[in-house]
């Protein structure tokens, strides 16, 4: 038995070399100078230009609308297709998960299609929609699968204790979809904040977001303060994952068997 | 009534998710240099686009994503299905880290795995071009493989192994007629999403292509739009993108409900489809 663990040796080293040495590098290029020595300037730069503060606040603004829109569009839509009275087929279900497939260049072209052909121009206004063409799927799914596995007879139970619909909603069924919507709002929000190209082509290149700057340094040959904003597009992703998660548990603890 | 209410809002927000492919197929059958004007029924965006000035460079790209993606797919199934075994041979923390870094390239977003591997690339003098996309493509699909292996193995037999070993079976042809066998679905499923993971990529491959002119459809799209907003050429190629993808979605729908058939069946379990 010991002697078939080694398998994953090979394995391991490629880890190694490319998930974890990577990463690291990413910390100690923030973190140095031109010449090689350790610094803080780099951040020090990014703190005292305004246009990189205003494009970083920004892109978390864009991001949480993206979010948010995406959750009240779909998650409608999410309880719709599992609710049972409402809809009988699947097919809807799947007509929301086949674009997930399509890259998603040509799904952020095909919008700039429809701007086009509706004769409106390109701008914030296409941002947004845009984004939330492009993730609307990826919050619908998760929030999807979960309502669907949901026991009904805690919906019953409430119910037969007296709560109206709107009780039976917001204190049954939102509570108990909460890691569907954690999961969803992860998803839609982790690649929002970090997308880079999906602006350009939106706004013809007129609004940047966080990832065109950091494109864009590591482009001109910046790499020391392009990972130091790299480093900090991680944190904030490390956050949100934390802070998702721990709302999903806590939640899974609550509506856990008594 | 509720239900009509119900139904409304899901079409409605699937003819907008659909709307702009429709808008695309149907304007890549016209010549009209603005999208939304009509100006006759055409296919000269379709023959342009693979006799045209732009036809070379547009097949080259079209063979860099396919053979990309099918040694990315074919090294990551070898790797992810060793790793995976000796994974599931594996306890304690050694198997929590690894599992641990096996989950980081699926959480992380595109552009940190570009710009971790652009910079371990130029750090350790590679040049940068066909190999690094390659090696970078490995990278992100064999976590991939090694999830859709790990539950054929939990599912597997432990004895059958040690009977093969018994009966005189060496370790090497235990793993190929006993172990492999049964794990194949899941090598299969593997190597069908990492070729389709790899195939969609866009950022990852845009850090790590250099400058040596390597092209693939998608950083291939991007540099055209970007060039100049959405050409009429791109109308045709991206209707063939979308509908060779919708179509090979339908034929893997179709195939895994066979399998679930041919499987239930075998079980004597009845289809609940």
């Amino acid at each position: 038995m010991t002697k078939r663990s080694t398998l994953a040796a090979p394995y391991q080293i490629f880890l190694v070399l490319f998930v974890v040495l990577p990463l690291v590098l990413i910390l100690i290029y923030a973190f140095m100078d031109g010449n090689g020595g350790f610094t803080f300037s780099n951040f020090a730069t990014f703190a005292g230009q305004p246009e990189a503060i205003k494009t970083f606040v920004y892109s978390i603004e864009v991001a949480v609308i993206t979010t948010v829109l995406c959750l009240l569009l779909g998650y409608p839509a999410a309880y719709i297709m599992s609710n049972s009275q409402l809809n009988r087929s699947s097919i809807t279900v799947i007509l929301f998960i086949l674009p997930m497939w399509i890259n998603m260049l040509v799904r952020t072209l095909a919008t700039v299609a429809l701007f086009d052909f509706v004769r409106i121009p390109l701008g914030e206004g296409a941002l947004i929609f845009g984004m939330v063409y492009n993730f609307l799927p990826f919050m619908i799914y998760p929030i999807y699968n979960i309502l669907k596995k949901m026991d009904q007879s805690y919906i019953e139970a409430a119910q037969d204790l007296g709560a109206s619909p709107r009780q039976v909603f917001f204190k049954v069924i939102i509570p108990l979809s909460m890691p569907g919507i954690s999961s969803g709002v992860l998803m839609v929000f982790m690649p929002t904040i970090s997308t880079f190209a999906i602006a350009e082509l939106l706004t013809m290149n007129n609004i940047k977001l966080f990832g065109t700057t950091i494109q864009e340094n590591i482009n001109n040959g910046m790499w020391n303060y392009g990972a130091a904003l790299a480093l900090i597009m991680l944190v904030i992703i490390g956050i949100t994952t934390v802070f998702a998660d721990s709302s999903s548990n806590r939640e899974e603890d609550a509506g856990g068997p008594i | 009534m509720k239900k009509f209410l119900a139904q409304a809002y899901i079409w409605l927000l699937l003819i907008i998710l659909y709307a702009p492919i429709v808008i695309i197929a149907v304007f890549s059958f016209t010549e009209a240099k603005v999208m939304g004007n009509w100006t006759g029924f055409s296919t000269n965006l379709y023959s342009s686009l693979f006799t045209g000035g732009i036809n070379s460079s547009l097949i080259t790209a079209i063979i860099n994503t396919i053979s990309i993606a099918l040694i990315a797919a074919m090294v990551s199934t070898a790797l992810g299905t060793v790793a995976a075994i000796g994974i599931h041979n594996l306890r304690g923390w050694r198997r929590q880290a690894i599992t641990f870094v096996n989950n980081i390239p699926m959480m992380n977003p595109d552009i940190i795995t570009g710009i971790s591997l652009f910079i371990l690339f130029v750090t350790i003098g590679l040049t940068q071009g066909y190999l690094t996309v390659v090696l970078a493509h490995i990278s992100f699909c064999t976590p991939y493989v090694v999830l859709s292996v790990m539950p054929r193995l939990t599912q597997m037999n432990p004895n059958v192994y040690e009977a093969a070993l018994d009966l005189g079976a060496t370790p090497m042809q235990a793993l190929r007629k006993v172990i492999i066998p049964d794990i194949k679905p899941g090598m299969i499923s593997g190597f069908i999403l990492s070729f389709t993971l790899s195939i969609d990529d866009f950022a990852v491959t845009l850090f790590t292509k250099g400058n040596q002119g390597l092209e693939t459809l998608s950083t291939y799209i991007y540099a055209d739009a970007r060039k100049g907003g959405l050409t009429p050429e791109l109308r045709p190629l991206m209707t063939i993108i979308i509908f060779t993808v919708l179509l090979l979605l339908i034929i893997i729908n179709i195939r895994s409900l066979k399998i679930n058939k041919k499987l239930n069946e075998k079980n004597g379990k009845k289809v609940l489809v």
